[in-house]
């Protein structure tokens, strides 16, 4: 079956367009694309969907001519924002794909200090190699779509794809992850004696982390409206320092913005 | 014949991260071979400076996400060396198990998805599905059980959550793992047939002689902390790593390099085989110095080391990860050089030299990003 081509899968009885989507990667892990390929009992089934036209990671042959392009990784340097501009002129749908594309992840970490040159110098010291400041991919481009997480969840990401293919709408949660971990009927966290950001960061991760007991980190950001106040009187009251909640608002980037402080728009 | 060749493979695919190779042959004689490096580095040795150490595990997993939960260990391995934590055996257990699977996993990626394509002559995994489903599917079905015990014992296949500084979290259930056991008894059949499929491999003739360097096992493979020992006769323990890795820079590469008795060393599963096919000394254990903390883990692309040195709160103000990948790029550098001399005077097309060299590359299952960090 040729992309672009309505193919043998359909819904509700309609054929589906089957759309050329290209997987690119900037400063990151790669861990979130190689999340698509570590579903392996999906794999086939998400294949027949798309065609991959580009990723790197898997494939040799390359296209420019795709339609969805999934980004991943934030922006450091300069010939990275070139390259960014070139996939969202080729791309109808430019998709930030994981915490490091939405909110610069923990590479944004750097970004804390002043100094960008003696944090170069820290790891490379009399040679420094080219880096600037840690910026996310809205700050270059227009983006169409976030999939949030560190990583991003592959069960979100094949249902966004396939909201993509049948042209259905895509709404991400707007409630905390608390609701979903109440959901879970898992023990508080803070009962626990761990802290956890699961009552302000937004959900649709299905609380990975706190289904495991670990705290929330706030990898997915701010869910719509998130009580910080209340955040912060919950933390102090269970004798956490205020160190160890800005360790967890500033670990992904995706609360900078109510910090006062950082990138994200 | 042709006689003059130009290789540019810009950047690299099928391995984690950017890289380019370039060859120059010019009337048969070799002009130039380089491995580049262009991966943007993150910094995470200075993002660290200034933390307390329970944000270490967290945040230097995400170095990597083939190799997280190697990360992770390494990184859990070293704060507890540096404050005197001796993990108990279950936990000792369990985690050399979370190891192994992630290991399982990465090489079965490494070589069903990412090599077995250009033994068959396709671009990628993804034609191979409708020609060799068969294969396809044993790969996936191998990858699938290693990541599922990965996200049992770790919470996740990847950036794991339960694994942390003395322990787990939480732990699996027994009939968890019992049902685990009965699907790993399974899947040897299906690895003996990834073994005969691999030996029916019509692989490249190219030799070239090599220092191996490796954990050292006690009783048992090594995979997590113990003696470095190299093919060259070199012993150290795992507190001296630098000396072990001795790292520099170099203008073709963003990733440090590393070299130790001659200009460049491998690491990976090949140096882990020839390093410990007999165990011919006991290791010893040493206890780490205050406040500083080194660990070696065998992950898949062989031994990495994080080390971090802490003030009295607990706070970083000193890290340092050596990577796999980055220990082995003189090593792949010169492996290139070598191929392509080889290859230079008989008359090889590009396209037969851009596949050669990449195939080289490839083997080391580089992960770049990783190594540049």
């Amino acid at each position: 079956m040729e992309a672009g081509e309505t193919g043998t899968r359909t819904y509700l009885g309609v054929p589906l367009y089957r759309p050329r989507v290209a997987f690119f990667e900037f400063s990151s892990c790669e861990g979130c694309q190689l999340q698509i390929l570590n579903n392996e009992s999906t794999l086939l089934d998400f294949l027949s969907l798309v065609e991959v036209v580009n990723f790197r990671e898997a494939m040799t042959a390359r296209s420019d001519d795709y339609e969805i392009a999934f980004v991943e990784g934030s922006i450091t340097r300069d010939d990275e924002v070139k390259r960014l501009k070139k996939i969202r002129k080729k791309a109808k749908v430019l998709v930030a794909l994981g915490s490091c594309a939405c909110f610069g992840g923990v590479n944004q970490l750097k970004n804390r200090f002043k100094d960008l040159n003696r944090v170069n110098k820290e790891v490379y010291g009399k040679r420094p190699i080219e880096s600037g400041p840690v910026r996310t991919l809205e700050d270059i481009v227009k983006v169409d779509l976030k999939i949030y997480g560190c990583p991003v969840k592959k069960e979100e990401v094949e249902k966004i794809v396939l909201h993509i293919a049948i042209g259905k709408s895509i709404v991400l949660p707007k409630y905390p992850v608390c609701m979903e971990c109440k959901r879970n009927e898992n023990i508080c966290l803070f009962e626990l004696g761990e802290p956890c950001l699961g009552p302000v960061t937004r959900a649709g991760c299905d609380s990975w982390c706190p289904n495991s007991r670990a705290g929330c980190w706030g990898c997915r950001g701010p869910a719509d409206e998130p009580n910080m106040e209340q955040m912060k009187k919950i933390m102090e009251e269970y004798g956490f320092s205020e160190e160890t909640i800005l360790d967890r608002l500033e670990c992904f980037g995706g609360f900078s913005s109510l910090m006062g402080k950082g990138n994200t728009k | 014949m042709k006689k003059t060749c130009n290789v540019n493979i810009k950047p690299l695919t099928r391995v984690e991260g950017h890289g380019n190779i370039r060859i120059k042959i010019k009337n048969g004689k070799l002009q130039e071979a380089k491995w580049e490096v262009i991966e943007t580095p993150r910094f995470f040795e200075a993002i660290l400076k200034g933390k307390k150490w329970d944000n270490a595990p967290w945040i230097t997993g995400r170095i990597c996400g083939i190799c997280s939960i190697g990360h992770t260990l390494a990184s859990i391995r070293a704060v507890e060396n540096a404050f005197g934590i001796v993990p108990d055996e279950q936990t000792r257990k369990l985690r050399i198990l979370l190891k192994h699977m992630e290991t399982l996993q990465s090489h079965t990626l490494h070589l069903c998805f990412l090599v077995l394509p250009d033994f068959m002559n396709t671009g990628s995994v993804f034609p191979l599905i409708k020609t060799h489903g068969d294969v396809v599917l044993r790969a996936a079905k191998i990858k699938k059980l290693a990541n599922d015990v990965c996200d049992c014992i770790g919470g996740r296949r990847m950036h794991p959550t339960r694994t942390v500084v003395g322990g787990f979290t939480m732990l699996p259930e027994k009939e968890e793992l019992r049902g685990f056991g009965d699907r790993l008894k399974d899947i040897i059949e299906d690895l003996m047939l990834v073994a005969e499929l691999v030996k029916g491999f019509n692989l490249p003739d190219f030799t070239r002689e090599t220092e191996f360097v490796s954990l050292k096992g006690e009783d048992s493979y090594p995979f997590i902390g113990g003696d470095m020992v190299s093919s060259d006769g070199v012993r150290m323990r795992e507190e001296e790593y630098k000396k072990m890795t001795n790292e520099y820079m170099t203008d073709q590469s963003t990733s440090k390099w590393c070299r130790l008795s001659r200009d460049s060393f491998a690491v990976g599963a090949l140096a882990r085989l020839n390093n410990n096919f007999e165990f011919l000394h006991p290791a010893a254990k040493d206890a780490a110095g205050s406040g500083i903390g080194v660990a070696a883990v065998e992950v898949p692309r062989g031994i990495l080391y994080h080390s971090y040195e802490f003030d009295d709160n607990g706070k970083i103000v000193k890290c340092d990860c050596v990577i796999p990948t980055g220990q082995n790029h003189a090593n792949i550098q010169h492996d290139l050089e070598g191929i392509a001399e080889k290859y230079a005077a008989q008359g090889k097309t590009d396209r037969e030299l851009e596949l050669l060299t990449a195939m080289l590359v490839r083997a080391y299952d580089p992960c770049i990003s990783c190594s540049v960090h």
